[in-house]
């Protein structure tokens, strides 16, 4: 099985060499949605034939150790938990469906192949991210991502993207640049850069850990993002591509949570108890702000941005609690994000190429125009309000949960006050995308395509899945966040 | 008086290639090629040499040895002997198409070499400056060999502000000789110290580091180097920037580790003002670059400072060293993809390809202007249209570009700056890692800059297909770029070799 863990890496990785490499356009793109293809396989295998989980520390079901460059302590230590499992499988799935719809279309018909190639470099660096057991190579996958989405906003985005794209690139490298600082105070006090050791037994003094967990938060939240950090997201995700949006907001952001949970709060554990209440007072600010600027929105993918901060904001509030219902909300939260969020984008994009405009006072009426358009949107805005039954419920409601659980009402009604915000905004949306009489701009709309809903319908029942049966994504973490929750003593 | 001739064999291999040349030059007048494949053979014999040295043998080598050597040959010293003759080779191998009298400059590219072989051995302070001065004053030579007004100011400013920067220099070299009564490193480290010449040995000590400084380009001396970069043919640009800059480093490195580790306190303190002066200022000043070349000297510098502040930790004498390796590899590959991207090999003025003015290639148009002779730099805008036109030398500035931003796919310049900021926080200099780390971050604003300049779509009437480069440009900037990833993949390789002695 680790031939499947390292196959998971290099699939990709070969996708888009022979997608630029092939000279035929189509080739090109087709040979790389079937490497995506099969590395969404060969995630899905991980599963497979686990290895038993062991004490509290992190068991990884599969791993894979290599020495690398020993100058930096780097080994090439991958493995899979049930932690990054949901993660890994998330990626390759959106990167297939980008593949996919980028097989029938691309922005502006520039050119597809590369398009394709640059969405398998990025899967690559995400899988990385959450595949990587050793904080150097976890580093080196998260810098990996920094370019080639600075390429697909930039090359592929709509009229602003260059502003955007810069704005990405730098405010993301400031993020990763503390986060290698915070890495290094950790790998040099410890004197080991690999996370199982790291997380098993915490050989950090109590200051090295506060330093730690600092400059390590700062990172993560500029990629999360964390109000008020957030400032390059609404930017990125409005000018990027419909596919460069999905990933963005499906699992680019996801490292940053991934990696405060994993490695923030598995690595410094007392800087993390130590640093969670205001961890929890930005997360809520992020919550409100989230939604209340969104109530201003008047343009679609915008409004879809800020929607992420919120959403994010609730994430962060369940990793700032620290208890083990707070880490189950922030990982199902991730997900759920990541499959709304990411239909969410596919539809406003849907839209956009249809009617030229993601202006809400030039919408109206799609119900009218495009009942099957309309109807799609309104799934997905009320799956991402947290109604019950469907996937963004499950987040939200346990991290005001876990929030409650460590005493903290407060902070626990504020972010409920900031889910009723999004109903708010959400139905605002509804009411003027969707409903009164048809605007010009939606009259006489091109009918679906099937390579959309072919791209759509995964996300349309992996959302519904999720909401009824949230053991899914939550039955594999148990034990992983049993073992957070041991060393962090909140609970 | 000892010498082991076989710790000589590099620096006699170079200084061979340098009278090779001269005699080349002399039987086939004119012959280019003859001359040029001479000088290659020599540097690749140079380099297999120093190579063979580094690996051959655990124990170091001594020539020169009266009461102490005056050259060391460890394995560190064989390999950067090593380093400096590839970079002269990839400098070789990029001159083809220059517009200079090709005997003059091979053979001064060859003085050169022989200058920074000796250097990497040199063991005590006579030895390293003669060897610095002889790396560098054929280059005020070869700076000036285009024979126009911008080369020929160019040529005088390096050699005015070089002059000042030797004479300073030496006159801390005298003053720490002065004040220990010896100039090989391992005794003046030894000699007794009399407390009251202590203050002659701080000015020495700041004196020569700050001369030294000057080869390196750290702020405040470093305004030689753009405008000489920008007026230097682009093989001489290129061989500045890495070889002469490496020299720099290496003479860096040997004094604060080697000569003054007793001044301690003093080196350090110069060092960190040099080093956040350097970075800080030269990528504000990157910043507002518009020539290609002006960008990657101001980059340059501000990589520099990068390596002072690796120097001004214990220890960081080999973190330093593999920075500046890193940092030559991918130096050196940016300079040959533009000198591929601009000195097109001489061509027809046939019916090429253009832009019309609607965007989308088309038919052959009317007889393109006749080739216009370029060999600068040019400006970013320049490159428009770069990405599409020669996508293979596109391909090779942006993977240089990035991993001088220390970024994927440039991982070599990801772990040159993992290694700097990891040797900064061991030694409980976070607050320094943080600047070098927030430094990089400026510097991605201008490398992106440079980068995005190459997909823009290119300009009406501009030929679609770029004009092929000269066969040794195109091969020899695919061999740099190479080496640049794949060093980026085996970088243990450069740690180890930085650390043997």
């Amino acid at each position: 099985m680790n031939a499947v863990l390292v196959a998971v890496l290099v699939i990709p990785a070969l996708g888009a060499l022979a997608s630029v490499v092939i000279r035929s356009d189509r080739a090109g793109r087709v040979a790389g949605t079937v490497a995506a293809a099969l590395s969404l396989v060969a995630a899905a295998l991980l599963a497979v034939d686990r290895a038993p989980a062991t004490g509290d520390r992190l068991s990884p079901w599969h791993q894979v150790d290599v020495a690398w460059v020993p100058a930096v302590q780097l080994r090439f230590h991958v493995g899979v938990d049930g932690v990054s499992y949901p993660l890994v499988v998330l990626t390759a799935l959106l990167t297939l469906l980008c593949c996919l719809y980028s097989l029938w279309q691309v922005p502006g018909e520039r050119n597809g192949r590369q398009l394709v190639a640059l969405l398998l470099v990025v899967e690559v660096g995400i899988v990385g991210v959450f595949l990587a057991l050793d904080l150097i190579l976890f580093f080196v996958f998260f810098e990996l991502v920094l370019l080639p989405m600075y390429a697909i906003i930039a090359g592929w985005g709509g009229p602003e993207r260059r502003a955007a794209a810069r704005k990405f690139v730098l405010y993301t490298l400031f993020g990763s640049v503390i986060l290698l600082v915070g890495l290094l105070v950790v790998v040099t006090g410890a004197n080991t850069a690999d996370l199982v050791t790291l997380t098993e037994s915490s050989t950090l003094g109590a200051n090295a850990q506060r330093v730690a967990f600092v400059l390590l938060a700062v990172g993560f939240a500029v990629k999360s993002p964390l109000w008020p950090l957030h400032t390059w997201l609404p930017d990125a995700h409005t000018e990027a591509p419909t596919v460069g949006s999905v990933i963005l907001a499906g699992v680019l952001l996801k490292m940053g949570t991934y990696g405060l949970l994993r490695i923030g709060v598995g690595v410094a554990p007392d800087g993390a108890r130590w640093a969670s209440p205001v961890l929890a007072g930005l997360a809520v600010a992020a919550i409100l702000v989230g939604g209340l600027v969104c109530l201003a929105q008047t343009e679609l993918k915008r409004l879809i941005a800020y929607s992420s901060v919120g959403h994010m904001g609730f994430v962060l509030l369940g990793i700032a609690t620290l208890t083990t219902t707070g880490f189950q909300a922030a990982l199902i939260g991730n997900l759920a994000h990541g499959v709304i969020t990411g239909l969410l984008f596919f539809l406003a994009g849907a839209i956009k190429d249809r009617a030229h405009t993601g202006d809400l006072g030039q919408l109206g009426g799609l119900r009218e125009t495009a009942p099957v358009l309309a109807g799609l949107l309104g799934f997905a805005a009320i799956a991402s309000l947290g109604l019950p039954g469907l996937a963004g419920f499950w987040g939200e409601a346990f991290a005001v949960v876990a929030a409650v659980q460590r005493g903290w009402p407060v902070a626990a009604v504020l972010a409920a006050l900031g889910g009723a915000l999004a109903a708010a905004y959400f139905l605002r949306l509804l009411r003027r995308a969707t409903h009164g009489p048809a605007a010009p701009a939606v009259v006489g709309l091109s009918p679906l395509h099937r390579f959309e809903l072919a791209a759509w319908a995964p996300l349309v029942l992996l959302a519904i899945a999720l909401g009824l049966v949230p053991a899914l994504a939550l039955t594999p973490s148990a034990h992983p966040v049993r073992g957070l929750t041991a060393v962090t003593h909140a609970d | 008086m000892r010498i082991d001739h076989v710790a000589l064999l590099p620096g006699y291999a170079a200084a061979t290639t340098a009278v090779l040349v001269l005699v080349l030059d002399l039987l086939f007048p004119g012959r280019r090629g003859v001359v040029l494949a001479g000088a290659a053979v020599g540097a690749a014999a140079t380099a297999a040499l120093a190579f063979g040295l580094a690996l051959s043998g655990d124990e170091a080598r001594f020539a020169f040895c009266g009461s102490a050597c005056s050259f060391t040959v460890d394995g560190r010293a064989a390999a950067l002997m090593g380093v400096f003759a590839l970079v002269t080779l990839g400098v070789l191998g990029l001159s083809a198409t220059t517009r200079a009298p090709m005997g003059e400059h091979c053979f001064l590219l060859a003085c050169s070499m022989t200058g920074g072989v000796v250097l990497a051995g040199a063991a005590d302070l006579i030895t390293l400056i003669v060897a610095l001065e002889t790396l560098t004053l054929p280059l005020y030579v070869l700076v000036g060999l285009r024979r126009t007004l911008v080369s020929a100011d160019a040529a005088v400013t390096f050699l005015v502000v070089s002059v000042v920067a030797t004479a300073v220099s030496l006159l801390g070299a005298g003053l720490l000789y002065a004040s220990t009564g010896a100039v090989h490193f391992g005794q003046m480290n030894a000699a007794a110290k009399d407390p009251s010449l202590r203050p002659l040995a701080v000015v020495g000590c700041v004196l020569l580091l700050g001369g030294l400084g000057f080869k390196v380009a750290a702020v405040p001396l470093h305004a030689w180097a753009p405008p000489t970069y920008d007026g230097a043919p682009l093989p001489v640009a290129a061989y500045l920037s890495t070889a002469s800059k490496l020299g720099g480093v290496v003479a860096l490195v040997y004094v604060s580790v080697e000569a003054v580790p007793f001044e301690h306190d003093v080196a350090v303190a110069a060092l960190v003002v040099l080093a956040l002066l350097t970075m800080t200022v030269g990528n504000l000043v990157a910043l507002r670059q518009r020539r290609m070349v002006r960008l990657l000297a101001w980059s340059s510098i501000a990589q520099a400072g990068y390596i002072l502040a690796a120097l001004a930790v214990p220890d960081g004498g080999a973190t330093a060293l593999t920075y500046a390796v890193f940092f030559v590899a991918l130096e050196l590959a940016a300079f040959a993809a533009v000198v591929a991207l601009r000195t097109p090999a001489p061509v027809e003025a046939d019916a090429r390809v253009l832009v019309p003015a609607g965007g989308a290639p088309a038919v052959p148009a009317a007889p393109a202007r006749a080739p216009q002779v370029i060999d600068d730099g040019g400006t970013l805008a320049d490159y428009a249209g770069a990405a599409r036109g020669a996508p293979w030398r596109s391909a090779a500035l942006v993977l240089a570009l990035a991993g001088l931003a220390g970024l994927p796919p440039g991982i070599a310049g990801l772990f040159a700056k993992v290694a700097v900021v990891r040797s900064l926080v061991d030694s409980d200099a976070t607050w320094l890692a943080v600047i070098v780390a927030l430094n990089a971050v400026v510097g991605l604003a201008y490398y992106v800059r440079a980068g995005a300049g190459l997909f823009a779509p290119a300009e009406p009437g501009t030929p679609v297909r770029w004009p092929r480069p000269h066969w040794t440009i195109a091969v020899t900037t695919a061999l740099i770029a190479l080496v640049a990833l794949a060093i980026g993949f085996a970088p243990q390789i450069v740690f180890d070799a930085a650390a043997a002695r």
